[in-house]
């Protein structure tokens, strides 16, 4: 890339990245709240409940202008692949970074293309869940967060609980519905020595789902 | 207008520069940590100078500032509601129809000053199709609930809101091109009410109003409030068409719905279990926590001024 394209790049990223911001706030008057955890510009793995295609840029609006630039969103390939726009505004808008669940060769190895992104020291927003949710239940938790943390243990876990973006913008709908909408983040979450990949992963989950700050709702 | 205008602006800079004294008074000589108290009264005084600093903007913007600024705080106002209260995933296209739909229309019927339709449209249309899309969609489950949720949530936070801007629509012989000033005459009573409430409450309050609603409420602070802002009414009655009596008795009525606006919030935000509508304004909660009075004050005062003042 010469150096106006790789320019134009850089402020098409700060301009989208400002603007969902921007966009996130006035549409859901979005807030931070930290407990457990501080904002920190430490490298970090942010793991959130999944039930909407905004979870991402509200998560990503709590975050500082700098931390913002360096944290990359997990999407799936057979969704924002599918066509070339889809392609362009995942991954060149959003700087999010496209997995395939129906990866072949080790270079497409969901793992490893998220390794090669803490590799360069940035962090992660991931969906453990590994779909978006439509159901009331947060769903068991896919395996890729163990895996990581055993690949990098220096990498802090940081479980965020996403509150009502099912209703803002549910599955399937385009137009958001403005309401106010608060990101929990807890206590980083670490593996135990000798914990198996089960456990761990219940024990994630749990610490998720302990941070949803209305619990006894059932919308 | 310009003179009127002048005095109450001065006047509210001396109140709220009176008001930030005394508490950074209270505040050096309180021992530390401070109190909660004193914390938010200090906050809620900072955000009474953003408050009356915004109003007056939208104030020399005339119709248009007032038009817009009611708008926003209408969709402030019922993003809060909506938030708090029940709604299900078929809900989905009324919630947008109710900001997309029912503020931008119930608000160009203030602009184009269509009384006929601006009384009804939320009251009579709204309130009728709303249940029936529900209907249409076949999701019964708490079917009631859900509705009469959509229903008080624009009827608080659009139709009553907008009762405000819409006194620019009066027509009152002798008074016109001043209407601007039914609307400072409204608020500046009506929040004065709440914050000398807050007051006598504060240095008198000894009886609960009603503990099971409200802890915050007191007789003392309705009644010393009530009076206080009678007199206050009284006292601006050169900026009205009413004489300092009419005025005074204005007042009355208006803060008197105001409190009990302030009691339904309250009874509302108990039932869903919460303080507060929200945290936008630092140190009093939501846009519905500064607004619950003013929106049961506005259309008995507007409706008043109508029957009795306009031709």
């Amino acid at each position: 890339m010469s150096k106006l394209a790789l320019r134009t790049y850089t402020l098409l990223q700060t301009v989208t990245s400002v603007g969902l911001s921007a966009m996130a706030w006035a549409v859901t008057g979005v807030r931070p709240i930290w407990s457990g955890s501080q904002p920190s510009d430490r490298q970090r793995i942010y793991f959130a409940n999944h039930t909407s295609h905004g979870d991402f840029i509200l998560l990503s609006a709590c975050l500082s202008e700098t931390e913002r630039a360096k944290t990359h969103a997990i999407a799936a390939a057979e969704y924002w692949g599918k066509s070339r726009l889809r392609r362009f505004i995942a991954e060149d808008m959003l700087s999010s970074v496209l997995i395939s669940r129906t990866w072949t060769s080790e270079a497409e190895h969901p793992i490893s293309i998220m390794l090669s992104v803490l590799e360069q020291g940035h962090s992660l927003i991931i969906f453990p869940e590994g779909t978006r949710n439509s159901s009331d239940e947060l769903l068991p938790f896919r395996s890729g967060l163990y895996n990581l943390s055993m690949a990098r243990p220096d990498v802090e876990l940081i479980p965020c609980w996403i509150e009502n973006m099912s209703r803002v913008l549910p599955k399937g709908q385009f137009l958001p519905v403005p309401l106010l909408c608060r990101v929990v983040f807890g206590a980083p979450v670490a593996i135990a020595p000798g914990e198996e990949r089960r456990a761990f992963l219940q024990r994630a989950r749990a610490a998720l789902l302990a941070l949803d700050p209305r619990p006894d709702r059932d919308d | 207008m310009r003179h009127e205008i002048s005095i109450l602006i001065i006047g509210l800079f001396v109140v709220l520069s009176t008001a930030s004294v005394t508490a950074g008074i209270l505040s050096m000589r309180a021992p530390k940590p401070l109190s909660a108290t004193l914390v938010n009264l200090t906050q809620r005084i900072n955000a009474w100078w953003v408050m009356v600093a915004l109003m007056t903007v939208a104030f020399f913007f005339g119709r248009y500032g007032m038009t817009i600024l009611f708008a926003l705080i209408s969709f402030a106002a019922l993003r809060e509601f909506v938030t708090l209260t029940h709604s299900r995933r078929s809900d989905h296209w009324v919630l947008l129809g109710m900001f997309g739909i029912v503020i931008p229309f119930q608000y160009w019927l203030v602009w184009t000053a269509w009384y006929g339709l601006f009384v009804i449209f939320i009251p009579v249309y709204c309130f009728l199709l709303m249940p029936a899309i529900t209907a249409l969609h076949g999701d019964t489950e708490r079917f009631l609930e859900r509705v009469s949720a959509q229903q008080w949530a624009i009827m608080i936070s659009v139709y009553c809101v907008s009762h405000v801007p819409a006194l620019l629509t009066l027509n009152v012989p002798g008074f016109e091109g001043r209407n601007l000033l039914l609307i400072a005459f409204l608020i500046i009573v009506v929040q004065g009410s709440d914050v000398l409430q807050y007051i006598f409450g504060k240095l008198f309050g000894k009886h609960r109003f009603s503990p099971n609603v409200s802890p915050s409420k007191t007789w003392e602070g309705l009644i010393g409030g009530l009076v206080a802002s009678s007199l206050l009414g009284a006292l601006l009655s050169f900026i009205t068409p009413f004489s300092p009596l009419q005025a005074s008795a204005v007042a009355f009525i208006a803060c008197a719905m105001g409190f009990l606006g302030g009691l339904v919030a309250s009874a509302i935000k108990r039932d869903q279990g919460v303080k507060d509508w929200g945290h936008l304004i630092e140190g009093h909660g939501g846009m519905l926590d500064r607004t619950d009075s003013l929106v049961f004050a506005a259309p008995i005062f507007f409706h008043i001024v109508r029957y009795f003042w306009t031709v």
